[in-house]
Formats: structure tokens, sequence, C-alpha cells
């Protein structure tokens, strides 16, 4: 174990350094901390020792924070009483961290050495909770430097000291968007904000941390905590100001969170009940809540899916075994919204790209969509004249097919059209080389039955993006029946160089996303229906983490195109269509003119500008509100197992291979609760057997769409887990 | 089982709780003394005539800390060894009193209580004793705490009120209110606030805004409105709790909303024969207690099942009540009620209430049953209910019967 090594100068500075080899960025792993502190305690100890400087190896960063890997499994190796393990393994970081704090000194903050952490670059989540615990924090002139506190984002707070001392030295109100949002600042702006204490020329770095080390004095490393007198800046909780701040943090956290995420809520409560003791109970306090959250399966499911799991398909953990398939020429057929964005997102990874419609001012309008976007960046100081010019040199829009030569991947976004596409395919397959992969983003019509307008069906794949492309990070790559090993490898090479995540799927109707978003947006509208009140339906979805109830969702994805696959749907199912009642209402709807937010009208109003205005009093006239209406959990519930169950369905079939892919999909690609981990992780935080009984329950009350799958029902019988049962990732089959 | 009996009741004006407030001057500590040498003058009580005093505060800290039902004691004429209760129960912590002492005496502990309350709600902050519920995240964001006010536009929301309607009921108040005085209804109960040397400092509620009309209430602007809207944005939290609830109505402001005032009051409660030993005949008997727990949110509902609790434990039906006392804490509640009830608003706060005089939160309760009292006798009707809502969620209600 070499992660930390310390070099003892002869100036008296003892410079620890932290260099995890193999890696380009420094990850704390649980052995790392002893070693951390034999050095700590060499130095302390050694009296040829001043002080210490604490940097890295690394050029442009300090550390990425703790291993998320880690984390994630921290409760499974606590012991038999994982509580127990955590906590006391915590209050051994703490106690670690508290050391390099002290110093050395005594009762009366004398006779101390100093510690200043130097900062090369990026230092996030345990990367900035041990400089925190340092003297005085020295950071590189490094504008691409990110410095904060992130762990919010992936389901868990900062349980290293960071809250606790952030918080001390900052206040609750400065903390605030630091630890609930996460938010992230490079060093001068770090500096500003009072989370960091110097930025220096990186040159400099190291000797002006060593400078500082051997000038300070008792009182410049002591903290103000461990100090008489200490006061919270901004006030205690029980301060009039600081009961303001409290009251306020509550209310605002429990509105932006919707109450459905854990770790918020634990955050604030170690904030808040660290605020009222010393320091050292403080830091107890903390380590409860964090062992509470790390108990809570919300965190794990949450860094499983959004890191661990994201990460693995990013990777290429479904890839085929085949040569690179890196993309140099796109080409982009069909200019509109979707294809515009693709060109867009693909100009931006440096793919040159020709986006080609019927008409040349309909191809100029794509490519102007790129212009609009850039110069958008510009304004915001995102991005530079220059990167505009050079991003859009490398679009070409025009109508000509023979501009296509030379492309090795062409996605057609084309109108939803059998008879279109075939004829785009054939015209494309004419122009460009053998080996090129012809990809279709169509979102609703089989991928196998589009193939079979090219002579190469092999080399046809679905591709389909979500919209707007520039913001939507999912990417679900369809395989047809005929669909090859260097198409998928393709794709996913492609989607990794447009920096999206992909998920592989089978051919089936609606593929995986919107097969499961349909039902939930259905679900919505057959209470409506009922007579449940639309805020009822909308803010139950909120209150289970989506960022959109089902009945704002339908509004923006608009109401005619619900109702064109409610008929095409209908028309291919025949007698089996299950959704007479949800038709009604978009039907109606749609004759009423009510097209949702393009039109203005939906089942909300909006006023001129376009702004969602209350609900249609025209819903109300014509459903009216049902005398009883049903509780919170019934309707979350209902939304929740109509595309849960659509998930499994989907695992059934074998359209979905990788639980992992439903999971990381859903959140991506719909917003599915993320505090949960996606659909099937959920199913795993319920328990398959009360899932099943739930199944039940809501079948006998709502109808046979909620029967319960035969593979849930085999999992309940045997209490069986998804993760567990597939063994993270392993294929379904 | 012994019944408790009002012997008198005993109200200072209320002040404007504000430091041009006429009682700002005067301690907590020295008003509550007024209104127990009140009761003990005018009953003629001499030394341990009374078990107790329970003295209802709602922000017990500094003047009003330290168990000022005892300094209160000390610094009156009552014997030392009487000793002090003070208690809290939010906005019922002096019908609280009231109801511990009538439930006393029914239990035969002692004969006799002074029981009532005060609130300088100028000179000691409401909420400067802090609040866990408001700021401990473990309480605030599971119960859903918002302010009062909000919790008062919820139930407009809910319930269906419209700002015209609160307005309508305000200003009702505020007639209602400039009526009694007119017509000396308070005379028996009021206790003019005098100085050490018996000189005059209030003499009059001084709250109301006689002549208030529904013009001047529609110029005031909504008080909970960019609270709840904008920032920190306690209607979210609000729909949390009520998720079919598409926005919350902010109806609520200065003028329809109790007012913030400094005051104090006691009740003289005792059995027959504390009566009897001091030659003191019953006003009224005390019929039922009651105090309930209700959802901590839209907190300011619990009127309602207290008295639904009420009467059923006393075997009545609201028709049986002749009159009622519902604290105008804001006009949702008392609308709430009535349409609960379904009961006739002019036999509801018909000399006003909070509203057009002020709420000094730890004597309203004792207050309204005075003024329950008072009014059945010059009505000459037999029975009356009082009740208030309460911080946190909670109700609570007294019937009282002539006798």
């Amino acid at each position: 174990m070499t992660d930390f090594t310390m070099e003892k100068g002869a100036d008296g500075v003892a410079v620890i350094t932290w260099d995890v080899p193999g890696k380009s960025m420094n990850v704390m792993s649980m052995e790392a901390w002893p070693l951390l502190e034999q050095l700590i305690d060499d130095a302390l100890a050694d009296e040829a020792v001043k002080g210490i400087v604490l940097t890295s190896g690394k050029e442009g960063s300090f550390a990425g924070g703790m291993d998320l890997n880690v984390i994630a499994k921290m409760k499974d190796m606590a012991g038999d009483d994982p509580a127990k393990g955590l906590f006391e393994g915590l209050m051994g970081m703490h106690a670690i961290l508290r050391k390099i704090e002290r110093a050395g000194m005594d009762e009366r903050n004398k006779g101390g050495k100093p510690i200043a952490a130097a900062l090369p670059g990026t230092a996030l989540g345990i990367g900035l909770e041990i400089p925190l615990a340092c003297h005085r924090i020295f950071a590189a002139d490094n504008p691409k430097a990110k410095i904060g506190l992130p762990e919010i984002m992936v389901g868990i707070f900062p349980g290293a000291g960071g809250t606790t001392r952030l918080v001390r030295k900052m206040g609750a109100m400065a903390a605030a968007p630091l630890l609930l949002e996460g938010k992230l600042n490079e060093p001068k702006k770090a500096k500003s904000a009072g989370v960091i204490d110097e930025v220096v020329p990186a040159e400099e770095l190291l000797e002006r941390a060593k400078a500082w080390v051997l000038e300070a004095t008792d009182k410049d490393i002591v903290k103000p905590w461990d100090e008489k007198g200490y006061k919270m800046p901004g006030g205690e909780p029980y301060h009039p100001a600081g009961f303001m701040t409290f009251v306020g943090a509550s209310a605002m956290v429990n509105g932006k969170t919707q109450g459905a995420f854990p770790a918020a809520k634990a955050l604030l409560s170690a904030v808040y009940e660290g605020a009222l003791v010393p320091f050292d109970t403080a830091l107890k306090i903390e380590a409860r809540w964090f062992t509470h959250v790390l108990m809570d399966p919300s965190s794990g499911a949450m860094i499983r899916s959004l890191f661990i799991n994201k990460e693995a398909l990013e990777k290429g953990a479904n890839r085929p075994d085949v040569a690179d398939q890196k993309v140099t020429k796109l080409g982009v057929m069909g200019a509109g919204m979707m294809g515009a964005g693709i060109a867009l997102v693909s100009a931006q990874a440096g793919i040159e790209v020709v986006l080609i419609d019927q008409e040349q001012a309909a191809a100029d309008r794509g490519k102007a969509y790129a212009a609009d976007y850039m110069d958008m960046g510009i304004k915001r100081g995102k991005a530079t004249e220059d990167k505009k010019t050079a991003l859009l040199e490398r679009i070409t829009a025009t109508t000509d097919y023979s501009a296509l030569k030379g492309c090795d991947l062409v996605i057609e976004a084309v109108f939803e059209d059998p008879g279109i596409k075939a004829e785009v395919t054939r015209k494309v397959l004419e122009v460009v080389g053998d080996d090129c992969i012809f990809a279709t983003n169509t979102s609703t019509l089989p991928i196998s039955e589009l193939a079979r307008a090219s002579d190469r069906p092999e080399q046809f794949i679905g591709i389909h993006f979500f919209s707007p492309v520039e913001k939507m990070y999912l990417v679900e790559i369809i395989k047809g029946a005929k669909t090859g090993e260097r198409a998928v490898a393709k794709a996913l090479d492609y989607v990794r160089q447009i920096r999206k995540t992909p998920i592989v799927v089978n051919d089936a109707r609606f593929f995986y996303a919107n097969r499961c978003i349909i039902p939930y947006i259905n679900e919505g509208i057959r209470m409506v229906a009922e007579g449940v009140a639309p805020a009822l339906i909308d803010n139950a979805a909120r209150q289970l983490g989506f960022p959109v109830g089902p009945l704002q969702l339908v509004d923006e994805t608009s109401i005619d195109l619900g109702a064109k696959i409610a008929r095409a749907t209908k028309a291919a199912m025949g007698d089996a269509y299950p959704d007479a009642a949800v038709d009604e209402v978009i039907f109606w709807m749609e004759s009423e003119g009510r097209l949702g937010r393009k039109a203005n009208a939906g089942f909300f109003d909006y006023d001129d500008k376009g702004k969602r205005q209350g609900y249609w009093p025209g819903l109300a006239a014509q459903y009216p509100l049902a005398e009883e209406q049903p509780d919170l959990t019934t309707v979350q519930h209902r939304l929740m197992f109509a595309q849960v169950l659509e998930a499994v369905r989907a695992l059934e079939d074998g359209v979905l291979e990788d639980i992992r892919e439903g999971d990381v999909g859903a959140i991506l690609g719909w917003g599915f609760a993320p505090w949960s981990g996606g659909p099937f992780s959920w199913l795993d935080i319920i328990g398959t057997p009360y899932a099943a009984e739930r199944c039940d329950a809501l079948e006998a009350a709502h109808g046979p769409r909620f029967a319960c799958p035969a593979l849930l029902r085999e999992m309940a019988d045997k209490n069986q887990s998804f993760y567990k049962r597939f063994d993270s990732g392993a294929k379904a089959a | 089982m012994i019944d408790a009996y009002i012997y008198d009741t005993v109200r200072t004006p209320r002040g404007k709780g504000r430091k041009d407030g006429a009682l700002h001057e005067v301690t907590s500590v020295r008003l509550s003394a007024l209104v127990l040498n009140a009761l003990k003058d005018r009953n003629g009580l001499e030394g341990h005539a009374v078990e107790d005093v329970i003295w209802g505060n709602v922000t017990q800290v500094k003047e009003q800390g330290g168990c000022l039902a005892r300094t209160a004691v000390l610094a009156s004429d009552l014997d030392e060894a009487i000793p002090g209760l003070a208690i809290n129960r939010f906005c019922a912590s002096g019908m609280e009193a009231v109801n511990l002492a009538a439930n006393q005496v029914r239990g035969g502990a002692g004969e006799a209580y002074i029981a009532g309350g005060v609130e300088m709600m100028g000179r000691v902050a409401m909420g400067s004793d802090g609040a866990a519920i408001a700021v401990d995240p473990s309480v605030a964001m599971d119960s859903y705490f918002v302010p009062q006010g909000i919790s008062a536009d919820i139930i407009a929301t809910e319930y269906g009120f419209t700002r015209d309607q609160a307005d309508a009921l305000a200003v009702e108040s505020q007639n209602r209110a400039a009526a009694a005085w007119a017509d000396g209804r308070f005379a028996r109960s009021i206790l003019e606030v005098k100085d050490q040397n018996g000189l005059t400092i209030l003499d009059r509620d001084e709250y109301m805004r006689p002549g208030t009309d529904m013009q001047a209430l529609g110029a005031l602007k909504p008080s909970f409105k960019e609270m709840g809207e904008g920032m920190p944005g306690f209607d979210a939290v609000a729909k949390l709790k009520y998720p079919h609830l598409e926005r919350i109505e902010h109806i609520h402001h200065a003028g329809n909303s109790s007012g913030i005032v400094d005051g104090a009051a006691g009740v003289l409660v005792g059995s027959k024969a504390f009566g009897e030993k001091w030659g003191l005949k019953p006003r009224a008997r005390i019929r039922q207690t009651t105090k309930i727990g209700t959802d901590p949110t839209i907190m300011l509902t619990g009127p309602v099942p207290a008295t639904e609790k009420a009467l059923r434990d006393s075997g009545m039906t609201i028709g049986d009540i002749d009159l009622f006392e519902v604290n105008e804490a804001f006009a949702s509640v008392v609308l709430r009620f009535m349409q609960a009830f379904d009961v006739d608003p002019d036999v509801v706060n018909v000399n006003g209430g909070s509203i057009a005089m002020g709420h000094p939160l730890g004597a309203t309760g004792a207050i309204i049953i005075g003024t329950l009292l008072d009014e059945l006798e010059r009505s000459d009707r037999e029975v009356g209910l009082a009740t208030l809502c309460i911080a946190s969620g909670m109700g609570a209600a007294t019937i009282i019967e002539r006798v």
C-alpha cells in the first residue's frame, strides 16, 4: 500500500503525498486510512518535523472522493451488526481527521504542528473533507478544477466531518447550496465562498503551503470551533437569525425533494442537531445520521444505478467483443427537432456530420439549431465563438445524398411512416459504403420491420434518442431480429463518443422506455376518468420523486401524439387492446383541441407566453371529481406498479436482457424515482413478496393490467431479490 | 362526583402588543398579579383560600419564564401557601388552566382554584422561546410543519372559503365588539389596569378598529403568500400533506386574523362547598372539558373534533348549545366551525372576538369563557361552548351551563 507517502524535508516540513497507483485521480479506500494515520502519527511525534503539507501526486487534482464502489458495499462489509460496524468505522475516521485537526495541541490550544492542504486541482467529497480538517487549504489557480461535496447527488451526504466542518466554518445558510445541492466551484469561487483559504499559482503551490506551515503560530492553527466563545456564523438554530434559516431549510428541502430523498433529510438533521452541541459531539451525531443513510437501502440503490452501473454501461458492459467502431463521419437523415439535436451532439463530440433534408431550407434550419445552441452557451460563458465556428464547420447541411459518401454510420430521423423510412433507407444504401451501419431513431415502429428495406439487415439497428437530444442522457439501442454484433458495437461506441448512457434492448412494441412510460401516463389519465383530483395524480407522482406527474408529462409530449399511438396500438392489438378507458379521455381532449403545451391548451391552461397555469376547468366539467378520493398511497402504487410491472414483463419477454439497463434506463430515460435506484431496485426495496401482494390487491381493485407477472410471483414465493437473482448484471436468460 | 362551578371571571382590557401599546410598560408579573388580586378582593378570599393558581402562558421565557404562576402569586396579595403552576397548551393555555382546575375540583383535589393566564406579546415576542417542531428537521419535515397563517389558508382552500367571506367575518367581529363595548356588555369582567398609585393605565380594549369595512380590508395584502409561494415555499410542504390541492389560496391578512396584544384573565373555579364556605353564589357549572390532537399541518381545525368529543362525552348535541365562543385566531377557523356544525352565525362570537380585540395567547382561553358566561347571563340563555384551535394541531373545548 503506497497510496500515501511522506518525505521529511530539511526545512522541517513533512510532505505527505497522496498518489494512488494506477489511477488518474486519487480515491480513498478503507485500507488507506490506517496508512494516513500512521504517517500523521510519525510526523507529529518527530521533533524534527515542524509542520506538515498534505498534497497529491496527480496533476490537476487532489482527489475525486471516496471510492463509491466501497460505499455501496460498506453496509455488507460492516459485519453481523452493520449499523454498529458502520458507526464505529465512521467514528474511527473522525478520530483520524480530528487528530489532523488538533495536530498535537494541548487543551489550551498550544503546541500543535501546522498542517496545510495543497490542492493541485479538483477536490471532491472526501478529497475536500480531509483538507477541511487541515489548518489551511491552498489550491492551485486552476479554473478547470472542481471543489465541493457532491455526495448528495448519489443519495448520501458528506459523512467524514465535511458536513459538520463546513457548517461551522461558513454557517448553515452559506453551506446549504454546497451540501444540499452538491454545488461545485472552481478554486477562486471556492475561496470567495469561504470553502478554501488561498488560491496560488500552480507552480508555487507547494512552496506557499510550506512557507505558511513554517510561519504559522499556535493561534493560526486553532479552528474557531475549538476556541472558547465560538459562535456559528449566521446563528445556531435557536438564535433569532438562525431560527429563520433552520425553519426555512426544512421547508425548502421538503418542498424541493418532495420528501422523497432520505439523504437530504438526514443531512439537515445532522446539521441541526450538531449545531446545538460541541464539535466532537456533533461529529458523533453526523456519524449516526450517516450510518442511518447507509443503512437505508435507497443510498445503496442510488449509488449502484446512478454511478456504478451507469458507468459500467457507458464503458460497454454489454458490448459485443468486436473491434473499435468509433464513428468518424455520421449521416443524419431528417433535420427536424430530433435530427438537428443528433447533429448537434455528434458535432460536439468532434464527429463530422452530414445533415440531410428534402429542402435546403429545412436542412439549414437544422444546422441553425446548433448555432442557436452555441450562441446560448456563449451568452452564458460556457462556449466561445471559436468553438461555435469549429462545431458548425463539422456540420454539412444539404439535400444531396451523395454527401453521405464515406459515412460509417447513418441515423434516420424522418417522419414516423414505414414507407417514407423505407425509401430513405434504400436511397442512403445506394450511396454509402458496404460496411456503413444504418440506424433508425424510430420510437414506435418495429426495427425488424424497418430492416426489411435494407439488403444488409445485420447492419440495421435502432438508436432511439429522447427529446430534447442535447439534454437527455439516455440512448436506447434496439436490436432487430437480424441485427449483428458489429452494429451493436457501432451504436455503443457512438453513444460513448457523444457521452451519453446506452442501454441495449430487443425489438418489441415501444422497446423499453416508452413501453413503461405509456402505462404510467395511461394510469394517470385513467384516474382522471374515474374522477380522481388531477392535482392528486400529479402530486402523487412528484412525491415519488418523478420530475413531473403523468398529466403534466402528457401535456409536454402532446395529446395528439398519445392519440396517434393509441390508434396504432389498437389497430395492432385488436380485441386485446386494454386501454379504452384512457382513449375516451385522450380522444375527447384531442377533439376539444386540448393538444398539450404546444397548443397552449391541454390538461393545463397556459398563458400567452406558454407558462403553465392551473388545471383546465373543462376537465372537471367533463369528469367531475369523485366524492371519495383515493388515498395517496393507492394513487402512488397505481402509478408505480403500472410502470414497474411493465419493466418486469420486458425482462420476462427478453426485451430487456440486463436489469442494470432496466434501472439505469428508467432513471435517465423518464426520471423514474431516482431515490429508488430504478424499477427493479424499487421492487427489491419493497420486497418481492409485498410487491406480489400489492399486485393481487391492485388487480382485484383495478383490473388485470396489475396481474402479477409469473417471474415476480416466482421470486415472491422464494423471497428473492432481483439483484441477488440476476447477480448484479448477469443476463436474465 | 363533585361538580365544579365558576364563581367569578375577570379580564384586563387588551392593549396593543407593540412598543406604543398602552400595556407595554406593565410587566407580565404585575398584570397577572392585578388579576389575582381582583379575584381575591371581589370574592373576599383570605389566606389559603384556593388550592393552586394554574396560569397559562405560551412564551415562557424571560419575564414570562421561571414558573410565572408562582412569581405572580408572590407578587400578588395571595397567601404564599398558594403555590402556582405554569402551563402551556399554546392558544388554549388559559382554557386548559380552567379545565384542569375544574377537573381537580371534580376529582376532589382541592376545593377551589384560580385559573387563567397572561401573554404580554409586545414584551415577550411570540416564538422567542424556540420550537423544535419548526426547526428540528426530524420533526418539521416528517410532520410537514408550516406556520399557522399557511395552515389557516389551507383551511380556506380545503373547505372553500373566499377572501370575501373571511373579510365579512372580520367586519362583523369589529361591529359586534364595538356594539358590545357601547352596550357595556363586558363590564362585569373587565378589570381596569391601574398603576401602583391607582392611576388608570388602560380601561378599554385598545386594538379595535370600529368602522372597519370590506373596502378597507380589501386593500390589505395577503400576509402568507410570499412565504408560501416564494421563499422558503411552505405551500409545497402543505401540498405534500394535501396532495389533492392544486394550490393554496392565500386569503388571510392582518385584518382577518387575530391581533397581537397584551392581556390577562382569571377564573375562580370551586366546588359547591367552597361557595358555601365563602358565601359565594356559583354562576355556572363546568359541564365538560375536552382536548384533542389533530393533523399538525392544517393545524387549526381542532375546534371541530374537540366540540364533537365534548358533545359526545357529555351526551349532548349541537342543538343543546345556546351560544358559542370560537376563538377568532383566523377567520377560516370560525368559518370552518360554523360550516361543520351548520350553526347560525348569530350565536357565534356575539360580542366580537380576537380579530377585533386581539388574542393574548396564554389568556384568551380564560377570556372567552368569561365572555361566554357574561353573555349567557345577559341574554338569559343556559348552555354555552367555548373552543379554540391550537398550534401543532390540537383543539380544546369547555361546555358551561348556568345554575
